[in-house]
């Protein structure tokens, strides 16, 4: 559970003896402290592939952009905290005082992030929330900065679709927690708003054996649409009740907001999920020449495994840190690295993206996608985009 | 409104016919040996994916795959219980518990680590897939050949129980395993092959399961209660019990979720409480 990475130790070090033999001095640049970056997710149990997802981004980052960052080498510590919120802050703990971390990342759900934003603000440590998606998390803690998404970021647009294109009565069916609610909540708004009708809305527990009933009772109601919100990993289960009851055939759309046709299961999910209407802010499929380098060099590490919008989001927390040292010259306390990250712009995999100086939070591109069978498998094809959505609008 | 009650009790029943194969291995050894296998999921875990993987890696046709399930599930059962079970059987319930949670444990991180965490895929065969109209009401089609297959295994589970040389040997060393073995009966071969049979059909049960319940490594963990309910509420050693048992689940479980959801997930423990208060013992149970 507990690996540390050193793609090329065994070079540095080579490279290191080199350089005294010869009397060159990059020494004192390469002596720095190494920068360790203590990485928490969950790598087993039910959101394991949050986790594979975000370390095998994270690796990806350091092996493309080199283990070393303004002369300080790269520590990766990866811990696995199984998803459960007093293990996350348990480890952040151990991490902080023991290990002594520059920077806390990661956080695969929005429970996980909370338990853990109080050691945060106490240890003075930058925390990249690469995954969790409740819009009220950058609250918690000064030092927390996200670079994943928000929910209410996503939500929107599809609202908004779905009201210009003759769908007139949704059901909503959200997961039982933070970024469901905040969904439902920011999809009631938007709908309403646009003179659409919420037929009926219902809540699964975030540990749901069976999505049958629920999605039975949708077909019985006989909506024009039914807008899902599922954690990544459950997009499967619900997409196979959906077609094994039918509801195509009666009529009834699925729209959503990414999770549900999650990159990561999209494949497995087959010709059922043809179709599907969502918003998102990122796509295995977004046609960029960034995104084409990254899914391709993902794929290659991983054997072939496509990457999904937890990665992006631990690719671009990555990204968040590597520039913050560069900027601070390598010697930033944990404030100073935190006042980096705000403000900052680049483009990701995703497109462009920009760390809102306030709110510490992600400014982005949010997509309208449909899946679409290209080559033989299912992507989620873009086709609409609305530039700079700010984290909490909804 | 009517049609609507019989899909649910129709989605009812299709699931508890799957916890029925699942659990029902669990309920008879429980009641024989009075051991408490906390890792029987790991079994059914264990022919999920053996179906999964010869799905998916051999290009087998799924159906084909299903008596594999059960004998990979069966021998595996086997032979841990040659090995390691059998050692325990005089231990105290605790040393059982923690034995057979170690089990679990171990079973989840090896298949996380063999096969990662991950969702196992499983593509039914087209004739298994959509519904079937019967007057007005849709039932799933595979829904309609899970329930077909259980109902054939019950009544073979009954036959075999009731009309063969064996099933009395079962019957007499779950009422009385003294008296039996003085009788001459092998009890310790019978509880090794009653074993074998309950990890088969835990094993059938994980295959056919896949696409209801869904298959990756914390399986076993995360159906354990139900299976637990099955045996506490029907009682232990019984068929008949596990079997009635497996179906107030089932629908129970459905008809919460479909008709209150603020609640739906908690409907089948209200009910275990309210039972276990009147039936202490299970509803059939032959020991307290």
């Amino acid at each position: 559970m507990n690996e540390r990475i050193h793609p090329t130790r065994r070079r540095v070090l080579q490279g290191l003896a080199g350089a005294a033999a010869l009397n060159a001095l990059p020494l004192r640049a390469q002596a720095g402290e190494p920068l360790k970056i203590g990485l928490i997710l969950p790598m087993t149990g039910p959101f394991a592939s949050t986790g594979k997802q975000v370390s095998a981004a994270c690796r990806l980052y350091v092996q493309r952009n080199g283990d070393t960052v303004a002369g300080r080498k790269v520590d990766l510590i990866v811990k696995d905290d199984a998803g459960v919120p007093d293990t996350t802050k348990r480890i952040a703990q151990e991490l902080v005082v023991q290990d002594k971390v520059h920077v806390l990342a990661g956080f695969g759900l929005t429970p996980l992030a909370l338990a853990t934003a109080p050691v945060a603000t106490e240890a003075k440590v930058p925390m990249i929330v690469m995954v969790a998606a409740t819009a009220i998390i950058p609250t918690r803690s000064p030092f927390i900065v996200r670079s994943g998404f928000t929910l209410p970021q996503v939500t929107g647009p599809v609202a908004d679709w779905a009201a210009k294109n003759k769908i007139r009565r949704v059901y909503t069916m959200v997961t039982d927690y933070g970024p469901g609610l905040d969904a439902e909540k920011a999809f009631h708004a938007r709908f309403k708003a646009a003179g659409g009708e919420i037929v009926e809305s219902v809540r699964t527990p975030l540990a749901n054996p069976d999505f049958g009933p629920f999605v039975q009772k949708v077909k019985d109601k006989a909506p024009d649409a039914l807008f899902v919100f599922v954690p990544s990993g459950q997009g499967l289960a619900v997409m196979k009740q959906f077609e094994e009851r039918g509801l195509r055939q009666a009529g009834i759309r699925m729209i959503g907001t990414g999770d549900v046709t999650d990159d990561d299961l999209l494949e497995s999910m087959g010709p059922p999920a043809v179709g599907v209407i969502t918003s998102f802010h990122y796509s295995a499929a977004h046609d960029s020449p960034e995104n084409k380098a990254y899914v391709d060099a993902f794929g290659k590490a991983n054997g072939g495994l496509r990457p999904n919008f937890h990665s992006v989001g631990g690719y671009d927390g990555m990204h968040l840190i590597y520039e913050a040292v560069k900027k601070t010259g390598g010697k930033g306390s944990g404030e100073e690295l935190v006042n980096a990250m705000k403000g900052m712009s680049w483009t990701s995999p995703r497109g462009p993206v920009t760390i809102d100086p306030t709110a510490r939070d992600v400014v982005q591109t949010v997509y309208l996608r449909e899946v679409k069978m290209v080559g033989g498998k299912p992507w989620n094809v873009e086709f609409d985009k609305f530039d700079n959505v700010k984290p909490q609008e909804g | 409104m009517v049609g609507n009650f019989i899909g649910v009790l129709f989605d009812g029943v299709a699931y508890g016919s799957l916890l029925f194969v699942i659990s029902i291995g669990l309920s008879v050894t429980m009641g024989l040996m009075n051991f408490v296998n906390l890792a029987h999921g790991a079994f059914a875990m264990v022919g999920g994916y053996a179906c999964a993987l010869l799905m998916t890696r051999a290009g087998m046709p799924f159906l084909a795959t299903l008596p594999v399930a059960f004998v990979v599930a069966a021998v595996a059962g086997i032979a841990l219980e040659r090995t390691l079970y059998q050692r325990l059987y005089k231990a105290t319930h605790l040393d059982q518990v923690m034995f057979t949670i170690g089990v679990v444990f171990m079973a989840v991180a090896a298949t996380t680590w063999v096969f990662g965490p991950s969702q196992q895929p499983v593509r039914l065969p087209e004739f298994l897939r959509g519904q079937v109209k019967v007057a007005g009401v849709g039932f799933g089609a595979y829904r309609l050949f899970l329930v077909a297959v259980v109902a054939a295994i019950t009544v073979a589970l009954h036959l075999t129980m009731t009309r063969t040389r064996f099933g009395a040997q079962v019957r007499a060393a779950v009422d009385n395993p003294v008296a039996a073995a003085g009788l001459g009966i092998d009890v310790n071969r019978v509880f090794g092959v009653t074993f074998a049979l309950g990890s088969g059909l835990a094993g059938l049960g994980g295959a056919l399961g896949i696409d209801v319940l869904g298959l990756e490594p914390t399986f076993p963990l995360k159906y354990m209660v139900y299976f637990l309910l099955v045996v506490a509420i029907g009682g232990a050693g019984t068929i008949k019990g596990g079997l009635v048992a497996a179906m107030i689940l089932g629908i129970c479980d459905v008809a919460g979720k479909y008709y209150v959801p603020q609640i739906g997930s908690f409907i089948i423990y209200f009910l275990m409480v309210a039972l276990m208060i009147a039936f202490p013992a299970g509803l059939y149970g032959r020991r307290s």
